[in-house]
């Protein structure tokens, strides 16, 4: 990793800050995590997490609804916010002169934002819209499918952005319940890395943050999915004329021993992933599933999608099939290719591979501080940032038997959820 | 796995010699050190013994080096029944070369974790490539040798033809794709602009493997080209590695390159809408051709325009369009600029039943825009958000890589980024109106739409 010391504080109130001096340039990065995600989400409100998100931009009585934004912009930042399974984070890149500015902004918005209904009402079309710009995409319909297929239980089984009866009838009482919840100091990490001296802003943090009550979040969902024990299919039509496979395997989360052969075993068969959040990825026209499904014209392009989460989650494999070629013949190619992992163990060379690629897509990552901030607070919602700090180590310390082992033990036929997207009769004439 | 959903969209389609005024004192803009921007202080530019211009950062704080190279080969230089020609030739050019098979190549690269990869426009074939400092040779001769020697082999060629076209395919049932195309053919009616460089399933099945080899010898040369590089490489060992394998390289045959005609003049709204059934959700692109890049009045252009629909949350289209009426998840408006005249638009994903709200919004915001002045207040607020975000753009290798190849590709001298604060400061409100009213008008515009129409 980037060689620079984490300072470390933890307020009286739970709020857990980390600062890393970064001096190439004058920018700063700050952001702000909240361990609560679409996880957190039961039945008729799924989505709640990510509209509570929205409303963050939608006013205090200090920032009236517009003017974050524009004082962001007008001093040349950028900022964007995202929720997902686990966590949700805010952040703001700004010229290093104007750091407080974001914590003014940060601060404030835990405790002061103002749900006006009339903004609610507007932020509940625009979030169907969102949705439904995502429904446009075939993927996006198949994956829903396939996790809602390979999670009966636990509450990694609906989309982000949620169903739209939940976006249709959630009241504006729901959203501040969520906000007052979790939106708590306890329940946050805000991670900064840039052009300061951190013992002055960790002062103004306390400063800011110190008087704001710890709270305390509910205690989180737990419902574990229980074992799968046979293979489960998914269908979803739609119109086009491409179709699509994606294969879901259950695997550990992020935090178990068996991750990271598993991510080994993720860059062998279908190529390293990007640690990053901004900035493409390496190819994988080298990785085993791209020679066994793309080399051999079945299918147009493969990819493969390890993510690290909280609790146990799906290890995703995903095939767009050529022209001419049908669902069924890349599976069966898929499952020649994993019975020949099986049979034979990983070489040395491919291991060594693994870890001087994931090398490579960190020191690409750690040229901007936005990046550095991110994997700061991204490692403390599953783990600690020891994570990131050692995870060159342990990629290296991944033998041939262990990825043999957990190939083996998660990639099984009974452990998997088969989905297909297929152009559904009638489609379209090109 | 499910995707993190982001409260701002990315807008989809990103914007692609100005005079010099004295400096006047303006408060509250931001005070940039213009050593710390790239500049002749810190740039070398270079060209090689064919002509090659080369512009070389040398950045020892970051472990990776970032190459990006331009040539002049693209849509234009096609004829219309081999649309994308240019486009699938520059997918090839990895497949193989006098040297080197496919696998071969990509064993290469991927196992030192580097990148590269080659695409066209209708002007330009490029290609990027990053690496460990360690690997920038490695790269730099894979990108040379595939720029000009590649073979095409013919089993390759099949292969990639077939990915291609399973791109294609989807392609066609892309809302966003499909109104751009609509737009395209309506705003630029008998215009170069008006071709579809990615081709179409016919012509792309019905280019020959020799067409693409002859394309590529023909079409490809060091004639103007352009390289830049930003990282860890010490700046004399990159000139010499980029004329080691770039160099010698010589295309006597490389025609001149076309030249463009100006853009056509809407007269009246015109309208294209494309039925794809089983969609959640339109598409819809408005707008007129813009200024190219180098045009006198593109400065002041590109600031109306982060006006309109960039500043904040998408400026005053996404006020009106997201913010107000809660018809849109993304809506932003975006000024192509570029190497001829691109469009000047205005993009948003809106439900087929508001479709007819959604545009009169945004017509009512283009006559807003055009009939009078941007007020004070939003001149200084977009000057200052435009200067002040110049050191993030300029943070990675990539970001400086690519802002050189933009300095050297419209001529902007430099000395630009020096400069650029005096630039953007002294534009006037006056001069964003008339640049405004030269391409902009709420009765002249291009309309494509594609989605769930018939179901609305």
């Amino acid at each position: 990793m980037t060689p620079g010391r984490i300072h470390r504080a933890r307020l009286r109130n739970g709020l857990q800050v980390l600062l890393k001096e970064i001096r190439t340039a004058p920018i700063v990065s700050v952001w702000l995590w909240y361990r609560v995600g679409s996880r957190n989400e039961r039945a008729g409100l799924t989505g709640v997490s990510h509209w509570v998100e929205h409303m963050q931009f939608k006013g205090t009585p200090t920032y009236p609804v517009g003017s974050l934004d524009r004082a962001i912009s007008r001093e040349g930042g950028i900022w964007n916010a995202m929720t997902w399974l686990d966590w949700t984070a805010y952040y703001e890149t700004l010229p290093a002169d104007r750091l407080d500015l974001a914590l003014r902004i940060e601060s404030d918005r835990m405790v002061n934002s103002l749900f006006a209904p009339r903004e609610v009402t507007s932020e509940r079309t625009v979030i169907i819209s969102e949705r439904q710009g995502n429904e446009n995409e075939p993927t996006f319909r198949l994956s829903e499918e396939v996790q809602a297929s390979a999670f009966r239980v636990h509450s990694y089984h609906h989309e982000v952005i949620g169903d739209v009866s939940d976006l249709a009838s959630m009241t504006r009482e729901d959203l501040i319940r969520h906000y007052h919840n979790f939106y708590v100091p306890s329940n946050a990490v805000l991670t900064l890395a840039g052009d300061f001296q951190w013992r002055p802003v960790l002062d103004r943090v306390r400063e800011l943050f110190g008087s704001v009550p710890a709270g305390t979040p509910p205690a989180p969902l737990t419902r574990p999915e229980p074992p799968q024990h046979g293979e489960r299919r998914v269908m979803v039509e739609g119109p086009g004329e491409t179709s699509f496979v994606e294969v879901a395997y259950h695997v550990p989360s992020a935090a178990e021993a068996d991750f990271f052969p598993l991510v080994v075993l993720d860059s062998i068969l279908a190529g390293p992933s990007n640690l990053n959040l901004f900035g493409s990825g390496i190819s994988n026209k080298t990785s085993r599933l791209y020679r066994a499904l793309v080399d051999t014209e079945l299918a147009a392009g493969v990819s493969g999608a390890m993510a690290a989460t909280l609790d146990p989650y799906v290890y995703t494999l995903t095939a767009t099939v050529r022209s001419g070629r049908t669902p069924e013949q890349v599976l069966s190619a898929l499952d020649q290719e994993l019975r020949h992992l099986l049979e034979e163990p990983v070489q040395e060379e491919e291991l060594m591979r693994a870890v001087k690629q994931a090398r490579a897509i960190f020191a690409f990552g750690s040229e901007t501080v936005t990046n550095q901030a991110f994997w700061m607070g991204y490692a403390e919602m599953f783990a600690n940032y020891g994570w990131f700090e050692t995870y060159l180590q342990k990629l290296e310390s991944v033998r041939a038997e262990d990825v043999s082992r957990v190939a083996r033990k998660f990639l099984s036929k009974r452990n998997r959820i088969v989905g297909f997207y297929l152009p559904s009769e009638g489609a379209a004439e090109i | 796995m499910p995707r993190a959903s982001s409260r701002k969209s990315r807008p989809r389609r990103p914007p692609k010699r100005t005079p010099v005024r004295p400096p006047r004192p303006r408060p509250n803009l931001p005070q940039l050190d213009p050593r710390s921007l790239p500049g002749p202080h810190s740039v070398v530019r270079e060209r090689l013994s064919n002509g090659i211009t080369v512009l070389i950062r040398e950045n020892f704080l970051s472990p990776s080096v970032v190459i990006q190279g331009t040539c002049w080969a693209g849509g234009l230089d096609e004829a219309e029944e081999k649309a994308g020609l240019a486009s699938l030739t520059a997918a090839c050019l990895m497949r193989g070369t006098e040297r080197r098979s496919f696998h071969q190549i990509y064993d290469t690269l991927e196992s030192v974790g580097a990148s590269l990869a080659f695409g066209s426009g209708m002007h330009t074939t490029s290609f990027y490539a990053r690496s460990l400092a360690e690997d920038c040779a490695t790269v730099a001769e894979l990108a040379a040798e595939a720029l000009q020697t590649p073979s095409f082999p013919p089993d390759q060629v099949e292969r990639t033809r077939g990915e291609y076209l399973t791109d294609l395919a989807i392609r066609q049932e892309d809302t966003g794709a499909r109104a751009q195309l609509a737009f395209n053919s309506l705003a630029y009616p008998g215009h170069p602009y008006a071709h579809d460089d990615e081709g179409s399933l016919e012509t792309i099945r019905g280019i020959t493997r020799d067409e693409l080899a002859e394309f590529h010898q023909t079409h490809y040369g060091p004639r103007d080209m352009l390289v830049s590089i930003a990282g860890a490489v010490h700046s004399a060992r990159a000139l010499s590695l980029l004329e080691k394998h770039f160099g010698g390289w010589t295309n006597p045959g490389q025609p001149a390159r076309p030249t463009l005609p100006a853009a056509p003049r809407l007269e009246r709204i015109v309208q294209n809408r494309v039925t794809l059934p089983g969609k959640s959700q339109a598409d819809l692109v408005i707008g007129a051709p813009g200024p190219a890049r180098t045009a006198g009045d593109y400065v002041p252009a590109m600031l109306g325009n982060n006006i309109l629909g960039r500043f904040g949350m998408f400026g005053r289209i996404g006020e009106a369009v997201r913010e107000s009426e809660g018809l849109a998840y993304y809506s932003l408006s975006t000024l192509s600029g570029g190497l001829g005249p691109g469009p000047w638009m205005v993009v948003a994903g809106i439900s087929p039943r508001n479709l007819q709200r959604a545009i009169e919004l945004i017509r009512r915001e283009i006559e807003r825009f055009v009939q009078a002045r941007v007020t004070q207040s939003e001149l200084i607020d977009n000057q200052a958000s435009l200067i002040g975000r110049l050191p993030l753009q300029l943070e990675s290798n990539d970001g400086v890589a690519a802002a050189l190849m933009n300095l050297e590709l419209f001529g902007l001298g430099l000395d630009y980024y020096q400069r650029y604060p005096q630039i953007i400061s002294s534009v006037t409100r006056d001069e964003i109106l008339e640049s405004a009213r030269r391409y902009l008008h709420p009765d002249r515009l291009a309309i494509g739409i594609a989605g769930p129409l018939d179901e609305s």
